[in-house]
């Protein structure tokens, strides 16, 4: 790899933007990775925008005397599980700008906190559906048991697998296999981790705090 | 393994250590106290979306004011922590293009179900 970086590459619009060292130029002039994970998270809107209206859709359509969102819902602990997945992107960023400047020892450390941080919120998640299916409210009990269940099942699918890949880059910056020169590797999956996290915002406003 | 090293590499990434004073990581990229003044900033929109939800003398003014505090929660991650507001715009446009066809497509559908008038 030469000493002598080439200047940040500038798009169409003058805008100046980053490639990692080391990869190869693009037609863009811009890392291919980072393109397509940003249309890969256009297209996961349409998954969510699908999951979100189905559940609007079926808002107050469940059949009266079945459980409703009233019954189940417990606003401060969600709160509390919110709060948490909005504090791990700050600790994912953080392990993104520590990885940028080099410092591994730190970016392991933000890595594992937003990994922990990511498993807290699914553990809060699975006890409150426990608790939910414990009050009667089931998969199958009604259209709001259905969509409600089917979006957040999903959503908590998603941090799930964020957090087996938090692990990888924590396992991976372990043995000295994640150098500063992969830090777009740590960047793309923040991005990921950061879309669970918008996600949930829009989850937590419009089926818990609407109802 | 490597630790606290600077990479001479990195093109415009890499600029300090922490050991050499630097904070910054990227000419365009908010320092680690930015990005936690920006954290501070969320969890009190969040704690406003929890006290307002329980204000029952804000009847249908809730909504707005939640939908309002939401897509400020949304916009600011986006921008500051997905930095898409110091990165090339085609990674914006990508998103934005699949955030507004979602929008369109989805709103089309509860629209025709009838579900902003039930």
């Amino acid at each position: 790899m030469s000493a002598t970086a080439p200047p940040a590459p500038t798009d169409a619009q003058g805008s100046h933007h980053e490639m990692p060292a080391g990869h190869p130029p693009t037609s863009t002039g811009l890392s291919n990775e980072k393109v397509a994970m940003w249309a890969f998270l256009g297209s996961e809107c349409l998954l969510f925008g699908a999951l979100i209206s189905t559940y609007l859709l079926y808002k107050g359509q469940s059949l009266e005397g079945t459980i409703s969102p009233v019954d189940v819902y417990d606003i401060p602990y969600t709160s509390v599980s919110s709060f948490v997945l909005l504090m791990s992107s700050l600790t994912m960023v953080l392990a993104l700008a520590n990885i940028q400047r080099g410092d591994h020892r730190r970016t392991r450390i933000w890595l594992l906190t937003t990994a922990i941080l990511g498993a807290s919120f699914v553990g809060g998640q699975v006890y409150e559906f426990t608790v939910f299916i414990r009050e009667g409210l089931t998969l199958s009990t009604n259209l709001f048991g259905s969509s409600f269940y089917a979006l957040t099942g999903f959503h908590g699918a998603h941090v799930t697998l964020g957090v087996l890949m938090l692990l990888s880059l924590f396992s991976l910056s372990l043995k000295g296999k994640l150098p500063t020169e992969r830090a777009e590797t740590v960047e793309l999956v923040g991005l990921y981790w950061h879309f669970v996290d918008i996600v949930w915002i829009v989850i937590f406003t419009l089926v818990y705090l609407i109802q | 393994m490597s630790e606290h090293t600077t990479s001479q590499e990195a093109g415009p990434v890499v600029k300090t250590t922490p050991e050499e004073g630097g904070t910054e990581h990227s000419p365009h990229h908010p320092s680690d106290w930015e990005y936690v003044k920006v954290a501070i900033v969320l969890a009190a929109i969040t704690l406003a979306e929890v006290l307002v939800y329980y204000v029952e003398a804000l009847g249908d003014w809730l909504i707005l004011i939640l939908a309002v505090l939401s897509i400020a929660k949304f916009a600011i991650v986006v921008l500051w922590f997905m930095h898409l507001r110091f990165d090339s715009r085609l990674f914006r446009r990508l998103f934005v293009t699949g955030l507004i066809l979602a929008c369109i497509v989805y709103g089309i559908v509860l629209t025709s179900f009838g579900v902003w008038t039930r």
